[in-house]
């Protein structure tokens, strides 16, 4: 099958859909600037005109109530927005408007809104250009919210999430843009609130979201070698969560580790753990282990940003310590970072 | 006080038949919520009233010219624009009642009474942030070609968050089919003007902005009606939004069934004022100059009161929404 980027397969699911269907439109500040938001927008204004892609004020709140409105009126917007920490701005129409819309009318009315928000990482990105903020969306009912991790999936789920008649936010890792895998080149949609296992293995679950499924995949090659093996599930849809998937990997497995893209307190991890506790209590052989950011904002500087972020190493260290191993020689190992990019395979 | 009604209060000549339809609407909105006064004590309207009462000339007039194809959007203060467009006293106390029969089944309440399939699409509570859905609205029907004009209300108070800002903005840069309807009744609560707005005219301010600026003050339901429609004519040929600029005054508490002359914020001379412009008293005696006698009104308001009376019965005896009615409709439920 055809390889192609993470990134070209959100702009191939939103050109198909644009193909597919005249009431879908993109807009949001830079989309049909010359870097196309990294590329994900590339060749859409040129096919489709200023008419279905284009650029807008700085009001991210106004361009975010504006999609409820044009949603409401029949159209299927998709907002791009470049970081998610500018999402921030548009909370109040998130949070007051647009979750409980179709509430209020008493479940009559589609509002086919999707809004894409790219977490920013590595040289120099600090504190606000590097949020995820998924449990923030998810929190709120009304708000469906998607964080895909392989180009097929960001393909498919995107596709998904356009057809959608709600309102759904979709969170894109900046550093999985690079990332290369077979992705069909007929549209294609994977439905939402369906997780996928990325690895199987018998000694532990890792559940884990965006990014840390990449770092959940090198830790697992490493630890694979003391004959360790460890599942991975990554549940692709945050909310509303499905946790059939996890829930049975981790009454098979009996061992579980969140490794969330974000901080840990009030977190999606936390959100997991419980599912996976309420379900799951008589069968774990230890407490569930929860990975994730430092309690702290994002600082710039490389040396204290690497402490910041969670990684592969983070997830060995507490795979040796939850299977009473001793700690793997990793000298020699080598890890991503921001000039080692993740390519693939998956 | 309102500055230009003509002196001659008959002096706007037009159908008998629009000034009938006008005070129709306008003598059910004020019975409608004389009906709230009367029934809120029993405490079966569970929901925060923000009463439109002095000030619904302006839902009247605005509403009866847009009809029911073009779409409205409004705050809180719900009342005067649900019942001139939609007209569906039943639904209206069903939901201030909280029952089955109301328009959402009680889960809007009195903030956010709306019917999107007349053309009332949303209602907000939290100030100025129904304006971009507005203007989204005017987007989709620009691109689908509908025609049809996407109008959205809002108090003085709203010009004070900046997505009041964003929205005008967004709406003239793109050109957008837009009738903003500024309800200026300088009170944003009990907060007045002079300590919100560091500008002398609200008119000034928005005139430089790529659209149309229309200003009245006025009580008088004709007068705000024929703005209206000059307005939507302009829209039309310019294909530029519309700002209408309209003062009015509100003659009960920000929240709730009193007055509240007593609190120092304001004077009841102001009221008395304006009262004497009182919208439906003014267009009472339009139609009585037009010939109408005082039986023949009497005939058309007791008709009204009658439906207003037994939709508040019917209200009272519908039942609640079942328990499972509190998870339904959080996304699309196709039918």
């Amino acid at each position: 099958m055809r390889q192609i980027s993470f990134c070209d397969a959100l702009n191939e699911a939103t050109r198909q859909e644009m193909e597919r269907d005249p009431s879908v439109f993109i807009y949001g500040i830079g989309v049909p600037d010359h870097k196309k938001i990294f590329g994900s927008t590339a060749g859409l204004v040129e096919q489709f005109g200023p008419e279905r892609c284009f650029d807008t004020p700085l009001c991210e709140e106004t361009m975010t109530g504006f999609g409820l409105g044009a949603a409401i009126g029949g159209m299927r917007p998709i907002h791009v927005h470049i970081r998610v920490d500018f999402l921030v701005l548009a909370m109040n129409q998130l949070i007051n408007m647009i979750s409980s819309y179709t509430y209020s009318t008493l479940g009559k009315t589609r509002v086919p809104l999707v809004i894409r928000a790219v977490v920013g990482r590595g040289w120099g990105q600090g504190y606000q250009h590097s949020k995820s903020l998924h449990s923030l969306f998810a929190h709120i009912p009304g708000l469906k919210v998607v964080m895909p991790t392989t180009p097929h999936d960001a393909k498919g789920l995107l596709t998904s999430a356009i057809r959608d008649d709600n309102p759904v936010i979709f969170i894109e890792h900046r550093w999985l843009y690079w990332a290369e895998a077979d992705v069909p080149e007929e549209p294609f949609a994977i439905p939402l609130g369906e997780g996928n296992i990325l690895r199987e293995g018998d000694d532990i679950t890792i559940v884990a979201t965006s990014w840390m499924n990449i770092e959940a995949l090198r830790a697992a090659e490493i630890l694979e070698r003391r004959g360790v093996s460890v599942e991975i599930v990554d549940p692709r849809t945050i909310a509303p969560l499905n946790d059939s998937m996890m829930v049975q990997s981790v009454n098979k497995t009996r061992q579980c580790i969140v490794a969330d893209n974000d901080w840990i307190d009030c977190g999606f991890s936390a959100e997991v753990a419980t599912r996976v506790y309420e379900k799951c209590f008589n069968r774990l052989k230890s407490p569930i282990t929860r990975i994730g950011f430092a309690p702290t904002p994002c600082p710039t500087v490389r040396t204290l940003e690497n402490e910041f972020y969670p990684n592969a190493i983070t997830i060995i260290r507490s795979v040796e310590e939850k299977l009473g191993l001793s700690p793997t020689d990793l000298s020699g190992e080598e890890f991503y970072s921001h000039e080692k990019r993740f390519k693939g395979p998956f | 006080m309102p500055k230009n009604i003509s002196r001659n209060r008959s002096a706007v000549i037009s159908s008998e038949s629009l000034s009938l339809d006008l005070y129709r609407k306008l003598y059910m909105t004020r019975r409608a919520e004389e009906f709230i006064i009367e029934y809120y004590h029993e405490d079966d309207m569970k929901t925060p009233m923000h009463m439109s009462m002095g000030e619904e000339a302006i839902a009247v007039g605005v509403c009866h010219a847009l009809g029911l194809d073009n779409q409205i959007w409004t705050s809180y203060r719900t009342h005067a624009a649900f019942l001139a467009k939609t007209e569906d006293t039943e639904q209206f106390f069903g939901e201030l009642y909280g029952k089955v029969t109301g328009v959402s089944a009680g889960k809007a309440g009195s903030m956010h009474l709306a019917d999107p399939s007349k053309g009332y699409m949303a209602a907000s509570a939290v100030v100025a942030s129904i304006l971009p859905s507005a203007v989204g609205m005017a987007f989709a029907n620009k691109s689908n070609a509908t025609g049809h004009i996407s109008c959205v209300f809002f108090g003085d108070g709203a010009l004070d968050e900046g997505v009041f800002w964003e929205s005008l903005n967004l709406a003239c840069v793109m050109d957008l089919p837009v009738l903003f309807v500024c309800e200026d009744n300088r009170l944003s609560v009990h907060t007045p003007t002079h300590i919100r707005q560091g500008y002398n005219s609200i008119t000034d301010v928005v005139s430089r902005f790529s659209c149309t600026v229309i200003q009245e003050s006025t009580t008088d339901v004709e007068r705000i009606h024929t703005i209206t429609k000059e307005a939507m004519n302009t829209i039309h040929t310019t294909r530029k939004p519309v700002f209408l600029h309209l003062e009015c005054y509100r003659y009960l508490e920000h929240v709730g069934i009193n007055e509240d002359f007593d609190a120092g914020y304001r004077s009841k001379e102001e009221y008395e004022q304006w009262y004497e412009w009182d919208c439906v008293k003014l267009q009472r005696e339009r139609l009585t100059n037009q010939g109408f006698s005082s039986a023949d009104l009497r005939k058309v308001e007791s008709v009204i009161d009658n439906q207003l009376l037994t939709s508040i019965r019917k209200a009272q005896a519908a039942p609640f929404p079942q328990p499972e009615e509190l998870y339904r409709g959080v996304f699309y439920e196709a039918d």
